[in-house]
């Protein structure tokens, strides 16, 4: 078993690593304005008193390195610093809104997970079929959609023509667990809409890939039967690439938010993401980023640290 | 089964197999073309058939199409006949050809490493076929497996079934594959080239226990293989085949003494070519001279261990030994690819840099390669005339006419006609030609030493030949001196002037080519000697007799 | 039961019995399916979700017909060599084809083709479609017929620099890396991990909110997210050319490394970049859309797709599918671009496994 602890725990250093490595870059990429963040703010017509005034009460004037220890540290305990357009602690803004955005995908992800990984296989075992290339073209398509055409065109038949949900999914103090699945049901459709066609495309290479292993014939010129095939000789191999398809289109759901939640106006972490650039408020958006990326990081490293679990060579060393 | 006499002549046999004008389609892309052109096959139980013909002859095709079984991509054509034991296999249903598999008609695969499934106990793919046939209870079926391995003489026979595949030797997972197609004592198995991924010392324990266990059962067997040794030693009757059709068949005894058709009389004769040995010339620095070299990829063991051998001007020294003795590192730290950890390489007594990069360009042109596989060796997408051409151009500036020309008498020189073949592309070529071209282009950079790697062990034993006689050819006329790495003992004879044999990276034993095939020798040369499948259908028989079946092989001692 | 289901049933009926006397079991099943799935939406849906059917039938089989169509044009036109392999692409590549080149069209001739100007205020706001305007008014007034046509200059125009951009960066250093080796390809394959970590929209918001949203920056931005991914798979296609002995051969010869890319590997690593470049296009183009839609890509009063929509999603609320069209517009080029890489991809693995 030593092989597979040492196994991860290099993919945990490694992961740390790059995390490491990114908040440097969000951090630092601010550092390359043209100027510096005071004048971003305060706009060209900014006096010196003003700017050096936001300058000592941002902290600008100490060296880069030093603000981003303290920004890293601040990071770790949860505290982002203070938004430079409402003065409102960046932790408060986000926490809230971070659960929501976690909500929203956690929804979709439970629907589409189960749902895209069933048809996957069953495509896979289907290959060549009308089916088959039904179900190609229509995964190609959801693909090639952008979030808010899928988005738009639900709010449009289900909740404008067909009136059956709301277009807008305001989440406001109590909510019953039905009223909120309601309200958020549509949201959640489009992304699982986008997923579940990239899942199951994933899924359906990974099988395809494994079913034409030397070890599946043998199976089958042992007279195994088809479902025993899979059952016994399949699923035992697929594991990674199921979990490695899995960790994937989770990441996938991060980057999707974003647009679904301003196509529904959810109040999500995208949301303030969004306004926070337009406003170029960059306390908010370094602490958005930041929260994308080490979800991002997270799901990939729970992906290869499955995979290597997974694994019966690793699991069964010499 | 090499007993002939054991199947009395006259004797009423049983027919258990019987294939009628077999057609088998293979799908393209676009159109179906045909793979296999209408072959009968009679089998009889107990009888042993051996399938031999070049890659692409259909034997494996046929031998899936047995078990009535088409992979995908292929299909059986109508009107073809496969007649199992009275139950015909292409008109039956899917299920019912299912419960003849595993059961009644097994198979052996080639890569044993890739077709064990790597999640699962060795035994608990063995007992799947009893259990699923409800033939056995799981415990008398894994202590039936465990009876197997004994026979099969699998080292601990009670735990190696408790492994998973990754965790035995591949020799070892051939014999449980092969036991695991014994568990249901079927009357038929289809071994499909079973030896062909194993070095020769391993083959003959694989062999010998495989001959074994199908004359305990008295099972009917197909045995597919490209090497005609093998099949001499495994089969009563050879059945030969080219590209989809039947050649000819008759009894091993027969076929080997009297073959009928040309073609099947030119894959027994090309052994013959032998030319004359060369002797080291008196007090003469050697054209490269390997001198105590260590090598390792990076972080890895040594693979070269202090080794040392030389190569005169206009000789062959033949590096053989079985994969992993480091006979191609060798070859990659002389040509730079890998620079030694210690030791050196000298060119006409001066050193060469370690790295390829660090040499001249004069450097680099004195030595030059000819690789294995033709395929990979050139490039796809270049033009026949800019493969041969380039190296003419890049070290002797040769352009315009002087360029074409150069390459016109390159190309006669390898017996091509020019004109024919200046403009095409490799994939178009054969094998054979493939190759010659291969050995232009090495010949374009008019180079003094060429290192021929497994140059014919992808070919056909004829056009093999041809290439040897041509090399040979070359070496007279612009006095080359070749580093011949094999793994074929008869290539060595035909060519070779000096012997280098190597073992786990350490040169065992070396020395002119009569003394090294005259014993005494070293017993590493002595088993790889020995192990080598001979054409007489004896062979095999009488070296374990010599032996004794606990001395081949991985057992043997060294 | 009105003459249309009559008709409809009819024809299904008919159809099938043809299918079936002809011995075309495909084309049976289907059409015999179909006919009992429409009687259960019949009794459930009423006339209205059969003339759903129908009219989705018809414009299937327009576009099937369209493809067909310019497939053998393709054939006719095309030298014989690729006419050949273009004889075994789907109608679905062939569509693809089409479409891709319908859009090239509108893009390259947008001031002939579009009957008002860009930015050419002509009506009130959202007025109606009529004989003048083939899609009514925007926001603003403006023809949305002629801002879709320059829409197609512009956003498919910063979505293909930005994705050659990504593509000359990637697939450079690809090649580079895999012919050279050792710690450079090391140190390129560990970069390319990091950048990769960051989500694409992700990073492109915080490049933007820094740099603000000008073009230059947008095909910067998605350049450097971009290449990675290019990076990764040349150097992978170019890694399976690398272990050939005929580089080998090359590298002994002592050929330099730029010799090396340009004859020995480029030409055998032609077809899955191609595809690749197709690939990326579709996630460039998602990418530059959704930022556009987000109001963080091309600003007003350029015609754009992505803010297109976003400028008339009110429109929405009233039932009307204005702002789905410019939507629409870049959903059928994704497809497109997605079916004929999808026939490329097939094609080359097809090929590998002869």
């Amino acid at each position: 078993m030593g092989d597979i602890a040492s196994l991860i725990l290099k993919r945990l250093g490694l992961g740390l690593i790059t995390l490491l490595i990114i908040s440097i870059i969000i951090f630092f990429m601010v550092e390359l304005l043209p100027g510096d963040i005071a004048q971003a703010v305060l706009g060209q017509g900014a006096t010196e008193e003003n700017l050096a005034a936001l300058r000592e009460q941002m902290g600008l004037n100490d060296p880069a390195i030093l603000r981003y220890f303290q920004w890293l540290g601040g990071a770790l305990t949860g505290d982002f610093g203070e938004s430079v357009v409402t003065g409102e602690r960046v932790s408060a803004v986000i926490s809230d809104r971070f659960v929501n955005t976690l909500f929203l995908a956690a929804y979709a992800a439970v629907i589409a997970v189960p749902f895209a990984i069933t048809l996957g296989v069953i495509v896979a075992l289907l290959r060549n079929t009308l089916f088959d290339r039904v179900a190609n073209v229509l995964t190609l398509t959801s693909i090639s959609s952008p979030e808010f055409f899928l988005g738009y065109i639900l709010i449009l038949y289900l909740a404008v023509k067909a009136q059956m949900f709301p277009a807008i999914a305001s989440l406001s103090g109590d909510l019953s667990l039905g009223e909120l699945l309601n309200r958020t049901f549509l949201p959640a459709l489009t992304l699982v809409l986008v997923v579940t066609a990239h899942m199951m495309r994933m899924t359906r290479a990974a099988i395809i890939n494994l079913l034409a292993s030397p070890y599946i014939e043998m199976a089958r010129l042992k007279g195994t039967p088809p479902w025993k095939v899979i059952v016994r000789h399949a699923l035992p191999n697929a594991w990674a690439p199921i979990i490695n398809v899995v960790a994937l289109n989770l990441a996938y759901l991060i980057t999707g938010v974003v647009l679904v939640e301003v196509v529904f106006v959810y109040p999500g972490i995208g949301q303030s993401l969004v306004d926070a650039v337009s406003k170029r408020d960059f306390p908010v958006v370094q602490a958005c980023c930041l929260i994308f990326a080490a979800t991002f990081i997270l799901l990939n490293l729970a992906a290869d640290v499955g995979a290597i679990l997974t694994n019966p060579r690793l699991r069964h060393p010499k | 089964m090499t007993d002939t006499s054991a199947i009395a002549p006259g004797l009423k046999k049983q027919v258990l197999l019987e294939i009628k004008d077999l057609k088998i389609e293979g799908y393209t892309g676009e159109t179906w073309v045909p793979i296999i052109k209408g072959v009968d096959l009679t089998l009889h139980r107990g009888e042993v058939m051996g399938l031999i013909g070049e890659s692409g002859a259909g034997k494996s095709t046929i031998g899936a199409a047995a078990m009535g079984y088409a992979r995908d991509g292929t299909r059986i054509v109508e009107g073809s006949s496969i007649e199992f034991d009275g139950i015909e296999l292409t008109t039956s249903t899917e299920a019912d050809k299912r419960a003849l598999r595993g059961s009644r008609i097994a198979y052996v695969a080639q890569s044993a490493a890739a077709s064990f499934n790597p999640a699962h106990k060795l035994i608990d793919q063995h007992t799947e076929a009893p259990l699923q046939y409800r033939i056995q209870k799981r415990v008398e079926a894994q202590e039936d497996a465990i009876q197997l391995y004994e026979r099969l003489r699998l080292p601990n026979p009670e735990e190696i079934g408790f492994r998973y595949p990754h965790q035995v030797s591949g020799g070892q997972l051939q014999r449980a594959m092969t036991a695991m197609a014994m568990s249901c004592r079927p009357d038929l198995i289809i071994f499909d080239e079973p030896t062909t991924a194993l070095d020769v010392t391993t083959q003959i324990e694989v062999l010998a226990a495989i001959r074994d266990i199908v004359d305990q059962f008295n099972t009917a067997a197909i045995y597919i293989t490209h090497d005609l040794a093998v099949v001499a030693q495994m089969a009563d009757t050879i059945k030969v085949l080219l590209k989809g059709e039947e050649v000819e068949e008759a009894p091993t005894e027969e076929m080997l003494k009297s073959p009928k058709e040309d073609y099947t009389k030119s894959l027994w004769a090309v052994r013959s070519f032998e030319r004359p040995q060369k002797e080291r010339p008196k007090n003469a620095t050697p054209l490269i001279s390997v001198q105590n070299v260590d090598a390792s990829y990076t972080g890895g063991a040594k693979v070269l261990d202090d080794v040392s051998f030389d190569i005169h001007e206009g000789m062959t020294v033949a590096v053989v030994g079985e994969s992993g003795s480091g006979k191609s590192t060798t070859a990659r730290v002389i040509t730079g690819l890998l620079p030694p950890s210690n030791g050196q390489v000298l060119f006409k007594g001066e050193p060469l840099p370690p790295k390829y990069t660090d040499r001249t360009k004069d450097q680099l042109r004195q030595a030059q390669m000819i690789y294995q596989m033709a395929d990979t060796a050139l490039n796809p997408k270049v033009r026949i005339s800019e493969i041969i051409g380039r190296p003419a151009q890049f070290y002797s500036g040769l352009k315009g006419t002087a360029l074409k020309s150069r390459v016109d008498e390159l190309l006669d020189l390898i017996e091509l006609e020019p004109s024919k073949y200046y403009d095409r592309f490799p994939p178009e070529l054969s094998g054979g030609q493939k190759q010659r071209i291969g050995i232009a282009r090495a010949l374009a950079a008019e180079p003094s030493f060429i290192i021929c790697d497994e140059v014919t062990s992808a070919l056909d034993q004829l056009v093999a030949e041809g290439i040897l006689k041509l090399l040979d050819r070359l070496q007279k006329e612009l006095n080359l001196a070749y580093m011949f790495i094999t793994h074929d003992l008869a290539t060595v004879r035909a060519i070779a002037d000096e012997v280098v044999v190597m073992q786990h990276g350490k040169v065992v034993e070396q020395g002119p080519k009569t003394e090294m095939f005259t014993p005494p020798h070293h017993p590493y040369t002595d088993l790889l000697l020995s192990s080598v499948p001979e054409m007489d259908p004896n062979w095999l028989t009488t070296l374990l007799e010599e032996r004794g079946v606990d001395n081949v092989g991985e057992s043997a001692n060294v | 039961m009105g003459l249309f289901v009559i008709l409809y049933f009819a024809f299904l009926i008919i159809a099938s019995c043809l299918a079936a006397f002809y011995e075309k079991r495909g084309v049976f099943m289907m059409l015999f399916s179909l006919t009992l799935v429409s009687f259960i939406l019949g009794i459930v849906g009423g006339a209205g979700a059969l003339r759903f059917i129908a009219i989705a039938a018809a414009v299937l089989a327009f576009a099937a017909g369209i493809s067909y169509a310019f497939k053998e044009f393709l054939v006719i036109i095309a030298p014989r060599n690729t006419s050949k392999e273009l004889k075994t692409a789907p109608l679905t590549a062939a569509f693809g084809m089409f479409v891709i080149f319908t859009y090239a069209i509108a893009g390259i001739f947008a001031p002939w083709i579009a009957p008002h100007g860009e930015s050419e205020v002509i009506s009130s706001a959202f007025a109606p479609a009529d004989a003048n305007m083939l899609l009514g008014a925007d926001q603003l007034g403006r023809d949305m017929f002629s801002r879709i046509i320059y829409g197609a200059r512009n956003t498919v125009g910063l979505a293909l620099l930005a994705t050659l951009a990504a593509f000359l960066m990637g697939a450079l250093a690809g090649l580079l890396a895999a012919v050279k080796g050792g710690w450079f390809d090391q140190f390129m394959g560990r970069f390319a991990d990091v950048i990769m970590s960051i989500p694409s929209l992700i990073f492109a918001l915080l490049m933007l909110s820094i740099f603000g949203p000008q073009i230059g920056v947008i095909i910067v931005a998605v350049a450097i997210i971009y290449a990675p991914r290019v990076f990764r798979l040349t150097r992978a296609v170019a890694g399976n050319v690398v272990v050939m002995d005929y580089i080998e051969a090359a590298k002994l010869r002592g050929e330099g490394d730029w010799y090396l890319i340009r004859k020995e590997i480029l030409p055998n690593s032609t077809a899955p970049l191609v595809a690749e470049f197709g690939l990326e296009f579709c996630f460039v183009f998602l990418l530059v859309a959704g930022l556009s839609f987000l109001g963080l890509g091309i600003q007003p009063p350029t015609a754009d797709w992505g803010s297109m929509v976003r400028e008339n999603a009110t429109l929405i609320s009233f039932g009307d599918i204005t702002p789905l069209i410019p939507a629409a517009a870049i959903a059928l080029l994704t497809v497109a671009v997605n079916f004929v890489v999808d026939w490329m991809l097939w094609r080359s693995s097809g090929l590998k496994e002869q």
